[in-house]
């Protein structure tokens, strides 16, 4: 990367639920176009600050910016400009591939001629032409899940976030779902990625591990493995929250 | 034999959710069922706790049919559904409590069983269930499910949506179970966690792949896999690899590049292509498959090959 | 008997710990009353009177001053022929007319007795109600007051005829009627959504999966709520009596026995349906439109039985709430021994075991 820019800005981030605090002065920075691999444990705090970069809750206090834009007072424009996909909920399972594509694309206001050639380019490249008509429902969770991300990704957004994309879909799929984030980073997206996977944390180009409201360390997988003297990132995980 | 399953279907409307499995699990064995979502592992699972009936074959727990004399399995068999079955407005104690009272039991009568998982979360026993974290609550479920000394412990998806640290202390807990000579089988969709067992089953829409002990390798596999390493990262080079006439599949595989060859002979072009790249950091070894490699591999020559070949990315 | 009681004593716990459950158990019931009482008690000021005098004698007209003082009724003119009265209504000069008999006063005086006549426009059945009693009210104070300073022993007899509705069945039933629904809604809804929930939450998977048989988990289940229901039954006869001077005439203990039948008929009712609904909404969905509708709608509660077309009275019959209305009636209202309803009992005690047969045979022992 010849410029680095900080796409995601945290400075002491805290956010509060009374007298808990789910985050604890949370600073790191994203950069454009990278893979940022968001672990923690269950209740570590992670699905509290992806929601406040998501502009869906205020965090208590701390300085924000995503994608250039304030959390406090410009969450509509940091709306615009992301893209969010869980495992729990992506697509309607009761409207089909073609219906789910084009509810997507009105919602972030694309023209409907755009619409119509993108939503070929994108059937075509997922191998979905034939099933355009299927409701949701019907086809594998695979497939499903490789159509909400690209769906979650067709308006191009600045940023995607990814919660757990990839609970419970087999290993092939997994490892395609991840050539897909790949080429997503090689159109200028910029991805936000959590997983229980701990070898999909080593697909990062950067990994931050919570614990109890914290970030415990943040860095390349290798100097991270290099770091905690471990083999992989399951060790390092492990020798982090265990502590 | 703990557990027989003897060529067993089972369809819903047009899905056929089990085709024709057949396995046998030995006393004290830790056995692992491992598939992606909607392989049939529920599905098995509640045939075995009897709450399915099969359409074809037979299902025995200790010798006792599983349609037939599905009272006497309900004594002897310990089961966690998927989705941890507890009260979330009751407390720890409280569930526990509830679930010893309905298999007639108390909790201290067995509490030797469950001490070394309970003992884990009793410093919260008066905390609702629904407040605890989802590690806590899995092993509140597995105290429950082994509140009665069961002969037989069926675990559905018990580290589904659960961290990594939770997911190996369970899995300690479950080596520590097996001491008890209890029978476990224990379904999961992490690949790793396969290591853990005795023998695992690989299950993907609803056919048994094959079974394998993870400790040992297949006899008759040829060295054919290739673990590739760079400093650089490998990604870069996946695209090259697999447009290698002697490369069947390549998958990333962590830091790592797995890339499994057509034949012994391939290596000669692998090495020749890894040279010309002049990447003095990369490292490239033949390895023994995981459990996950190989059930990659059975994937590939099972149904979804013709799947993921036809979704080009 | 342990693995009984520490089933019910979970259901307690969760029944106690959600506070949804509480209010729909303890506030929603006296909240109805209340309502109901309101709705149908309100005051009444200012209602136009008309008179139909037959005799003009002195105790006829001080009968109609009497009424005219009372302060609830102004006067709407004189009537001179009973055909008069329909006209009156229509234009809706009056609301009621009271006509009183030829020789009001000689009547009185020789025969102990005097006939009035109060006659009542119940296109709007609430009110007119109200205005009749008032009326009644009234004409009794003055003729006791008169009767103290002739010390005579005589009766008047008032004949009250309402007109459009004549019995006006549902305002005199809320209490009743109340009974059935409240009933029927805590014990056939509330069983069918605590059923469904375990589903739901997936705990029933493991209550199968354990030697629990299916009907202990059904008792488990429903034991709570014939508990709770019967405090609620009690609950409505009491707020019923205190706060509207509905009067229990019959015996209070045969009242709860048949409660408690009735009880148990919407107890087996709600597993019937909590066997085939999935989700607890589905169940909430299928107890409202199957049961709550049905239960005010065609139950009697509000409207007549008489008043609706043949088939409606049919499907009327089939419904549970319209015999235990009559029985509750009976009892409550009228003081009906045993004898009198043992008819509409042995229905309720049919149906009770229809609808146990089909929810136990309904109630699967595995998930399909």
């Amino acid at each position: 990367m010849v410029q680095q820019e900080h796409i995601i800005e945290v400075k002491d981030l805290v956010k509060k639920f009374g007298s808990f605090t789910a985050n604890d002065r949370l600073s790191f920075h994203v950069e454009k176009g990278e893979i940022f691999g968001f672990l923690g444990a269950n209740g570590a705090g992670k699905t509290t600050a992806m929601r406040i970069l998501c502009g869906l809750s205020y965090p208590s206090s701390g300085e924000i910016m995503v994608a250039g834009h304030d959390v406090y007072r410009e969450r509509e424009k940091i709306k615009k400009k992301i893209g969010y996909m869980s495992q729990k909920f992506s697509l309607y399972e009761d409207l089909t591939v073609s219906e789910n594509i084009r509810l997507y694309a009105g919602i972030y206001g694309l023209r409907k001629k755009q619409i119509a050639t993108r939503e070929e380019q994108l059937l075509e490249r997922l191998g979905m032409l034939q099933i355009r008509d299927r409701f949701i429902s019907e086809i594998p969770l695979g497939w499903k899940q490789k159509l909400a991300f690209s769906v979650a990704i067709f308006h191009q957004p600045a940023i995607v976030f990814l919660d757990e994309p990839t609970g419970g879909v087999d290993p092939i799929t997994r490892r395609q779902f991840w050539e897909m984030i790949h080429d997503a980073t090689e159109e200028g997206i910029t991805v936000f990625v959590t997983t229980h996977y701990m070898d999909e944390a080593e697909y990062c180009d950067r990994v931050s591990i919570m614990v109890e409201g914290r970030i415990e360390a943040l860095d390349t997988p290798a100097a991270l493995k290099q770091q905690f003297e471990s083999e992989n990132m399951n060790e390092v995980f492990l020798k982090l929250a265990r502590k | 034999m703990s557990l027989i399953i003897d060529h067993i279907d089972k369809s819903f409307g047009a899905l056929k959710a089990l085709d024709q499995i057949d396995f046998e699990v030995r006393d004290g064995e830790l056995f692992g069922l491992i598939g992606p979502d909607g392989a049939g592992k529920s599905t098995l699972f509640r045939i075995m706790a009897s709450l399915l009936i099969p359409e074809a074959g037979r299902c025995t727990m200790h010798g006792y049919d599983v349609v037939k004399d599905y009272r006497e399995v309900r004594k002897i068999i310990g089961y966690m559904p998927g989705r941890f079955s507890l009260y979330m407005d009751l407390t720890v104690e409280e569930n526990l409590a509830f679930y010893a009272r309905v298999f007639g039991t108390t909790v201290t009568e067995n509490y030797d069983l469950i001490r070394d998982v309970y003992e884990q979360i009793a410093p919260f026993k008066k905390r609702l269930a629904g407040k605890l974290s989802g590690g806590m609550k899995q092993k509140l479920a597995l105290s429950c499910a082994l509140i009665h000394r069961p002969q037989i412990l069926l675990l559905d998806e018990p580290t589904t949506g659960v961290d990594a640290v939770s997911r190996r202390e369970f899995w300690e807990m479950l080596k520590g179970i097996q001491k008890q000579g209890i029978c476990t089988v224990v379904s999961t969709p992490y690949m790793d966690e396969a290591e853990m067992c005795d023998r695992v089953a690989m299950i993907q829409k609803g056919k048994l792949l094959d079974i394998s002990d993870p400790s040992r390798p297949a006899p008759e596999e040829a060295p054919l896999l290739y673990s590739l390493k760079s400093n650089k990262g490998v990604y870069a080079y996946l695209d090259q690899i697999r447009n290698m006439e002697a490369c069947k599949h390549a998958w990333l595989f962590g830091d790592q590049l797995h890339v499994t060859l057509r034949t012994e002979e391939g290596a000669v072009e692998m090495r020749a292509l890894i040279e010309s790249w002049g990447d003095p950091s990369i490292t490239w070894k033949a390895i023994r498959p995981s459990i996950e490699d190989r059930f990659m591999g059975l994937m590939e020559h099972g149904s979804e090959s013709q799947l993921t070949n036809g979704e080009q990315i | 008997m342990s693995r009984f009681f520490g089933f019910v004593k979970k259901e307690f716990q969760h029944i106690f710990r959600d506070v949804r459950t509480l209010v729909i158990l303890f506030v929603l019931p006296v909240v109805m009353i209340v309502l109901f009482g309101f709705v149908v008690t309100t005051e009444i000021r200012d209602v136009e009177v008309g008179i139909l005098d037959r005799s003009m004698d002195e105790a006829s007209i001080r009968a109609t001053q009497k009424i005219f003082s009372s302060g609830y009724f102004i006067p709407a003119g004189y009537l001179q022929h009973e055909e008069e009265i329909g006209e009156f209504f229509r234009s809706g000069t009056a609301k009621v007319v009271v006509v009183f008999e030829e020789d009001f006063e000689k009547q009185m005086q020789r025969e102990n007795r005097a006939a009035i006549k109060l006659i009542a426009d119940a296109s709007d059945a609430n009110s007119a109600q109200l205005s009749l009693t008032y009326l009644q009210g009234v004409l009794m104070s003055y003729f006791q007051s008169v009767n103290q300073d002739m010390q005579l022993p005589w009766s008047v007899h008032v004949e009250s005829r309402m007109f459009y509705n004549e019995e006006l069945k549902g305002v005199y039933m809320f209490v009743p009627g109340l009974m059935a629904m409240i009933l029927m809604l805590i014990s056939a809804m509330m069983t069918s959504v605590t059923i469904t929930r375990e589903k739901e939450l997936g705990t029933m998977e493991l209550l199968l999966a354990s030697p629990l048989k299916p009907r202990e988990i059904i008792l488990g289940k429903v034991t709570p709520y014939v508990v709770l229901s019967l405090v609620n039954a009690l609950t409505i006869v009491l707020l019923g009596y205190l706060v509207f001077d509905v009067p229990v005439v019959g015996s209070i203990w045969l009242l709860m026995l048949e409660c408690l039948l009735f009880i148990t008929l919407a107890l087996s009712l709600g597993v019937l349906i909590s066997t085939n609904a999935k989700t607890q909404q589905v169940a909430m969905f299928m107890s409202m439109l199957g049961l709550m509708l049905p239960t005010i709608l065609l139950s009697g509660f509000i409207f007549p039985i008489d008043n609706m077309p043949k088939v409606l009275q049919w499907i009327s019959a089939i419904m549970p709430p319209r015999w235990f209305i009559v029985i509750v009636k009976n009892i409550m209202l009228k003081g009906a021994g045993f004898a009198f309803i043992w008819k509409e009992t042995l229905i309720l005690l049919g149906m009770t075991f229809l609808l146990i047969m089909a929810s136990v045979k309904r109630f699967k022992i595995r998930l399909n």
